[in-house]
C-alpha cells in the first residue's frame, strides 16, 4: 500500500515541477503573434491559392499585419470585398484596386494556325512543348492541351472546341495560377475593364508569323502608326496594348480596322 | 579512452537506429531530404542531451536513495515529454523558421524511443555523470549520421529505375534492413 502512495506523491511532485517549469516557460517564451493576423486569416478566402504571391493565406495575412497597409497587397481572388474587410481591420481605406482576370493572348485555332508535326505524346501542353516547342508551326501558340485548365482551382479556363484556351469571365478570380501553368507563356492577368487586346504572342518575325497562323500579329506596325496618342506599341515583333484607356478613342479604333490580321480583338 | 569508447560504442557499432532499431519512425518520415534530417538530427541530438542530463539527476538524486527504481519508467516519460515541450517553446521563439522547417516531427519527438531506450540504457549500465553525457551525445550522432545516411541514398533513389512494386515504402524499408546489415559489420569492434 505504502508503495503506491509513495510513487503516487513522487510523481505527483514531479509532475508539479515540471508543469511549473512549464507555465513559467510558456510566459517568458511566449511569441507575441499580432491578433489581427487571425482576424485578416477570417476576412481571407482561405482557398490558399498562392495568386498574392505568398504560399498560402497565412504567409498573406501575416504580411499585411506587419506593414499595417495594403500597399502592394491584396487577395486577387477576393477583390474588393475582402479588401474592405481587412481595411475595416487595420482602419485605414482602401484605395480601389484594380481587379483583374486572365486572358489568353492567341487566337491560334486549328482553323487559323498551321501545324509542323501531329503529335502523339503525353496529352499535356507541358509534354508537348518538349517536343520541338510544340505541334504547331508557331511556337508562341495554344497548344491547347489544357495545362491551365488542369491547375485553374476555380474551373475558369477551358480549352474551347476550337483548340485554343478560352477564359470565362465570370468565374476567373484573376489569381494567376493558369499564368504560371502555361508552359508557352500566353497567359496573362489584364485588368477587366480593358476591353481591347492584341491576341497574339508571336515574336516571330513578320513574314515567318503570317506564314504560321492567319490571324498572327505580323509587326507591321499600323496600329502604331494610325494611333498616334500611344494607344498601341509594337515591341520585339509584337504589337500591345500600351495604354487600354486611349483604346475607346477615335484614332485607335482606325487602327483596330487597319489591322491587316484583324489581331487585335475588342472584347465585350 | 573510456569516454572515446563509450562515443565509439553508441555512436557506430551499437547505433541506436540501425542496430537497437530505436527511433524507426523519423529515420523512414524525415529521411527523405538531407537537409531536412540533417535539423532533425540536430534537434533529436539536443533533446537527447537534455534529457539525459535530467534523467540523470533524477535517477541519481531522487529514484536511487529513495529505493524507487520502479518508477524509472513513467517518470522519465514524463521528463522527456515536458523537455520537449520546452524545446519546442524555445525554436518556436528564437528560430520560427526552424520551427515551421520541423513540423509535425518536433513534437513527435517526445514519443521517439530512442530517447527514452538512451535514458534507460545509461540507468541500467550505471554511467556517471560525464559518461552519460557523452553517451546521449554519441547516440544523437548516430542518429543524425543513419539518418543522413538514408536521406542520401533516398535522394539517388528518387532517380532510379525501381521497380513498380517497389516504390515507396518498400524500398526504403530494404535500405534500412541493408543499412542495418552493413553496421553489423562493426559488431565486435567495440564491446561493450
Amino acid at each position: 500500500m505504502s508503495i503506491i502512495l509513495i510513487s503516487i506523491f513522487t510523481m505527483g511532485l514531479l509532475a508539479m515541477f515540471f508543469a511549473v517549469v512549464l507555465v513559467v516557460a510558456n510566459q517568458k517564451l511566449k511569441v507575441r503573434e499580432d491578433p489581427r493576423v487571425e482576424e485578416i486569416m477570417n476576412a481571407l478566402p482561405g482557398l490558399n491559392c498562392g495568386g498574392c504571391g505568398f504560399p498560402g493565406c497565412h504567409g498573406l495575412a501575416e504580411k499585411i499585419a506587419e506593414h499595417g497597409s495594403l500597399e502592394g497587397l491584396g487577395c486577387p481572388p477576393g477583390g474588393q470585398a475582402v479588401a474592405d474587410k481587412i481595411a475595416a481591420i487595420l482602419g485605414i481605406e482602401t484605395s480601389a484596386s484594380v481587379k483583374k482576370r486572365a486572358e489568353v493572348f492567341c487566337a491560334g485555332t486549328r482553323a487559323n494556325a498551321a501545324d509542323k508535326a501531329e503529335y502523339r505524346g503525353i496529352k499535356t501542353c507541358a509534354a508537348a512543348r518538349m517536343v520541338d516547342c510544340g505541334p504547331k508551326a508557331c511556337n508562341y501558340g495554344c497548344l491547347g492541351f489544357g495545362d491551365c485548365a488542369k491547375a485553374c482551382p476555380f474551373d475558369a479556363i477551358h480549352v474551347a472546341e476550337s483548340g485554343v484556351a478560352v477564359v470565362d469571365i465570370e468565374k476567373c478570380t484573376g489569381c494567376g495560377i493558369c499564368v504560371k501553368n502555361c508552359p508557352t507563356r500566353i497567359i496573362a492577368l489584364i485588368p477587366c475593364d480593358q476591353d481591347v487586346i492584341v491576341k497574339c504572342s508571336s515574336k516571330d518575325k513578320g513574314a515567318v508569323s503570317r506564314k504560321n497562323c492567319k490571324v498572327a500579329c505580323i509587326a507591321c506596325k499600323l496600329c502604331e502608326k494610325n494611333s498616334p496618342d500611344g494607344a498601341f506599341v509594337v515591341t520585339g515583333n509584337l504589337a500591345s496594348v500600351a495604354d487600354y484607356k486611349k483604346c475607346q478613342q477615335g484614332a485607335a479604333n482606325t487602327a483596330i480596322e487597319k489591322c491587316p490580321t484583324k489581331c487585335i480583338v475588342k472584347l465585350n | 579512452m573510456d569516454l572515446v569508447l563509450i562515443f565509439l560504442s553508441a555512436a557506430i557499432v551499437n547505433n541506436f537506429v540501425l542496430s537497437y532499431f530505436l527511433g524507426i519512425c523519423p529515420f523512414l518520415g524525415v529521411s527523405n531530404k538531407i537537409e531536412k534530417s540533417v535539423s532533425m538530427g540536430a534537434a533529436t541530438t539536443f533533446v537527447m542531451v537534455l534529457a539525459a542530463l535530467a534523467t540523470w539527476l533524477i535517477n541519481n538524486y531522487i529514484l536511487i536513495p529513495y529505493n524507487m527504481g520502479y518508477l524509472q519508467y513513467v517518470s522519465f516519460i514524463i521528463v522527456i515529454a515536458s523537455l520537449v515541450q520546452f524545446v519546442e517553446m524555445f525554436i518556436r521563439k528564437a528560430s520560427p523558421a526552424l520551427y515551421r522547417g520541423l513540423g509535425i516531427f518536433l513534437p513527435l519527438i517526445t514519443t521517439n524511443c530512442a530517447i527514452l531506450g538512451l535514458a534507460l540504457f545509461a540507468a541500467l549500465r550505471q554511467y556517471n555523470f560525464i559518461q552519460t553525457v557523452v553517451f546521449a551525445f554519441a547516440a544523437g550522432v548516430g542518429f543524425t549520421l543513419a539518418l543522413v545516411i538514408m536521406a542520401g541514398i533516398r535522394e539517388e533513389l528518387d532517380r532510379a529505375p525501381v521497380p513498380e512494386a517497389f516504390k515507396g515504402a518498400p524500398i526504403t524499408l530494404i535500405i534500412a534492413g541493408l543499412l542495418a546489415l552493413a553496421f553489423m559489420g562493426f559488431a565486435g569492434l567495440i564491446s561493450g
